[in-house]
């Protein structure tokens, strides 16, 4: 039934936008909490995208590990800082400059992405069969080197932590 | 043969699946009230007491000699306590933070039953087609550990709802918890995987079915699932998060009536996903070690479904045992244990199954 | 100095495993458990079929007793609704033109007398000041009641609950020796 699915596209990209649009800028509440919730709300619709990609896996991890951890992590450290003044604040001049200048950056990328792509029924026969294996084996051997160089990127960053944490070190 | 067949296929599987949904929901749902009983029950046993023995509608008076007995046995407790909980007051406190104290039940229950779409509970009913798991995914496990994630929100918007010290302590508590076993449990299920080469949990029933029970194989894998699993839904020895003598009672300290019935129930619900999984994982799942092909016939689909069950029964009673066994955890030992040993275990586990992998056997 | 530090030993490789700690909870638990559910020995009582066995000397309900002729000892000389501490016990006494004790050596008989029972603390004061061993706390433990009002046990129902007790008379001696002088032939005139 492509029409059924492709209604599920339509449904799933609006309320990707509609709730990412009310992370940014809700008119009802300006709580970090209120916005950090939209922001699960979106991930968890893109992961409804991925899954009409068939690509479970992506759908799974995105899930799994944004919503899951990553957002929790923040919900906490928001709910730890307990960010009144944050409800108050307006926007500044620096901020907005960075935001557009960071979407810009964003949008370009993407354009050029889109025009480049193929379309939709080309690619998604490969990706559709196994999606966990076909994924493993290409990233241990054609992206092999950025995959290693993220990994060894994540653990710059826990080092990092590490050393930030433990106070008592000179 | 009949009607059903002339049925487009998709339709099929709708109503196939719409079906199994509700019978899921219904066993679960039932299975939930008796594991509070049996929670009840066994718990006064193991302290010298009788436990409920006196809810009894009225009709059992007229079964003659049965009916005493389920009376005695409690068996009709839930039923009260299901209709105590909906006939309560449903308190909401002046100072919570109304749509978070309204969401957070919800949200802590729905995970807990989401998780059972992907677990094969048997093999098949009636024709072969019909698989007895509702979404036979080829991530499964990836999906179950996805969506127990999600279940953190609840607690921890329950924490914030309510505004006040002791239920946000609880929600912080529970948490960490949740994220620091979540990695220790994924790690444990990795080896696991490792083995059987498919995250497909059908997949993992038949390679049991072919070479035995992963427990053989994986006894530490399990042992760390086992635990992380104690700690995932949050019960003794890892209850902290509602720890009553430290906490009041933790993240539901300020819901009443049917909204801690919900939190109550995703416990529950949780601990039987949790043990649902493990018996796919490490116990074989619906299969024997005589009766593992796929059923033929109608009775032997029941068959392995209520093999299924009663593997869920047993390792319910140990969660259950437990948490009369053992005292709770001080916090610090429990992240200890999970980050200082858990996990280096786990890893250690993964790289050891990996050598016997690529050395040993092929 | 009187506090000792007991040094602790450092825990064994095994004992830090846990499993020690695991097999002997489990060992307990499953005496328990045998006991009470595969036996069938529960420690607890089963309360409206099986009842407690009240000890001597328990400290139950108080209540008003009669004497073996059946006549109220209480003469209501009200040391027992000053005594009480929580102040369960109200005396309306006969007041001057009220009725007579319902005995020769007494002078009054209490008109009213209550005990709420939801404020006594059955400590037993009562019993101990009371001159005439008119109260007694007895063995009743369940009180129960669907109203306030229904706890507030009134001198009829405290007289009927209470019996008669038998032991000491303590006047009964008195008054023969004070009838016996009534008929001493030892007269002025
Ligand atoms: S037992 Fe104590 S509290 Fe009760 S009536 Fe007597 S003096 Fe009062
Ligand atoms: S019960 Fe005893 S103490 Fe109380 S008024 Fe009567 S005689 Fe006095």
């Amino acid at each position: 039934m492509p029409e059924f699915t492709d209604l599920l596209f339509y449904g799933f990209a609006g309320l990707a936008l509609f709730f990412g649009f009310l992370c940014v800028a809700n008119p009802l509440s300006r709580s970090p909490v209120t916005s950090a919730m939209f922001l699960v709300l979106t991930i968890v619709s893109l992961a409804g995208l991925f899954i009409l990609l068939h690509a479970f896996f992506l759908a799974a991890i995105q899930v799994l590990v944004y919503a899951g951890a990553v957002m929790v992590l923040f919900l906490f450290v928001i709910m730890l800082l307990d960010l009144k003044e944050e409800e108050r604040r307006r926007f500044r001049r620096f901020t907005v400059g960075v935001g557009v200048v960071a979407v810009g950056v964003i949008a370009g990328l993407l354009l050029q992405t889109v025009l480049k792509a193929v379309p939709y029924s080309q690619t998604s026969t490969v990706l559709a069969v196994g999606a966990t294996r076909p994924l493993g084996i290409i990233l241990f051997t054609q992206y092999l080197l950025p995959f290693e160089l993220l990994s060894l990127l994540l653990l710059v960053a826990m080092v990092g932590v590490i050393l930030l944490t433990k106070k008592e070190l000179k | 043969m009949n009607l059903f067949d002339y049925l487009e296929p998709t339709t099929q599987f709708v109503i196939f699946s719409a079906i199994k949904i509700l019978i899921v929901f219904g066993v679960t749902m039932t299975f939930v009230a008796y594991a509070v009983l049996a929670e009840r029950k066994i718990s006064a046993w193991i302290q010298d007491r009788v436990g409920p023995n006196r809810t009894a509608p009225p009709i059992t008076k007229f079964i003659p000699i049965l009916g005493p007995m389920l009376v005695r046995l409690g068996i009709f407790q839930p039923m009260a306590d299901g209709l105590k909980f909906l006939l309560k007051e449903d308190f909401t406190p002046a100072y919570v933070r109304k749509v978070y104290f309204w969401l957070a039940p919800a949200i802590a229950v729905i995970p807990a039953f989401l998780t059972f779409a992907v677990i094969p509970f048997g093999s098949t009913l009636g024709n072969p087609d019909n698989k007895m798991v509702i979404a036979d995914l080829n991530v499964g496990v990836l999906y179950t550990f996805g969506i127990v994630s999600l279940g953190v929100y609840g607690i921890v918007l329950a924490g914030y709802a309510a505004n006040s010290k002791y239920p946000f302590l609880g929600g912080i508590r529970s948490s960490a918890q949740m994220i620091s076993y979540e990695i220790a449990m994924g790690m444990s299920v990795v080896a696991v995987f490792m083995v059987v080469g498919d995250l497909n949990l059908g997949a993992v029933v038949q390679y049991q079915a072919k070479h035995g029970w992963m427990v053989l194989h994986q006894p530490l894998a399990f042992a760390i699932f086992l635990i992380a699993a104690f700690a995932e839904t949050n019960r003794l020895p890892f209850d902290l998060p509602e720890s009553e003598s430290e906490l009041v009672g933790g993240y539901h300290t300020e819901y009443s009536s049917m909204k801690f019935a919900l939190f109550f129930l995703g416990e529950y619900a949780a601990m039987i996903s949790a043990s649902a999984m493990m018996v796919t994982l490490f116990f074989g799942g619906w299969t024997l070690p005589f009766l593992s092909e796929p059923a033929s016939s109608l009775l032997v689909g029941l068959l392995h479904i209520a093999i299924f069950i009663a593997k869920l029964v047993v390792l319910l009673v140990v969660f259950i045992w437990v948490r009369w066994m053992l005292p709770r955890f001080r916090y610090d030992q429990l992240m200890d244990l999970g980050w200082r040993r858990f996990i280096p275990l786990a890893l250690g586990n993964i790289l050891a199954t990996a050598l016997v992998l690529a050395f040993i056997s092929p | 100095m009187s506090t000792k530090i007991v040094d602790r030993k450092p825990l064994s490789f095994f004992e830090n495993s846990y499993l020690p700690t695991l097999m002997s909870g489990l060992k307990v638990t499953w005496k328990h458990f045998k006991k009470s559910a595969l036996q069938g020995r529960p420690l607890t009582m089963e309360y409206p079929e099986q009842k407690w066995v009240v000890p001597q000397g328990y400290r139950g309900a108080p209540y008003l007793v009669k004497d073996q002729e059946g006549s109220t000892k209480c003469v209501s000389c009200q040391l027992c609704e000053f005594v009480c501490p929580p102040k369960a016990i109200r005396i309306t006494p006969p007041g001057p033109n009220g009725a007579p004790a319902d005995r020769r050596n007494a002078e009054k008989a209490p008109a009213e007398f209550e005990i709420n029972m939801l404020r006594c603390i059955f400590c037993g004061l009562c019993q101990e000041v009371c001159p005439e061993e008119a109260i007694f706390l007895q063995k009743d433990y369940s009180l129960t009641g669907e109203s306030r009002e229904e706890m507030v046990y009134g001198k009829a129902k405290l007289l009927q609950m209470g019996g008669t007790h038998g032991g000491i008379q303590k006047w009964k001696h008195k008054l023969e020796e004070a009838e016996a002088q009534e008929v001493f032939p030892v007269r002025t005139n």
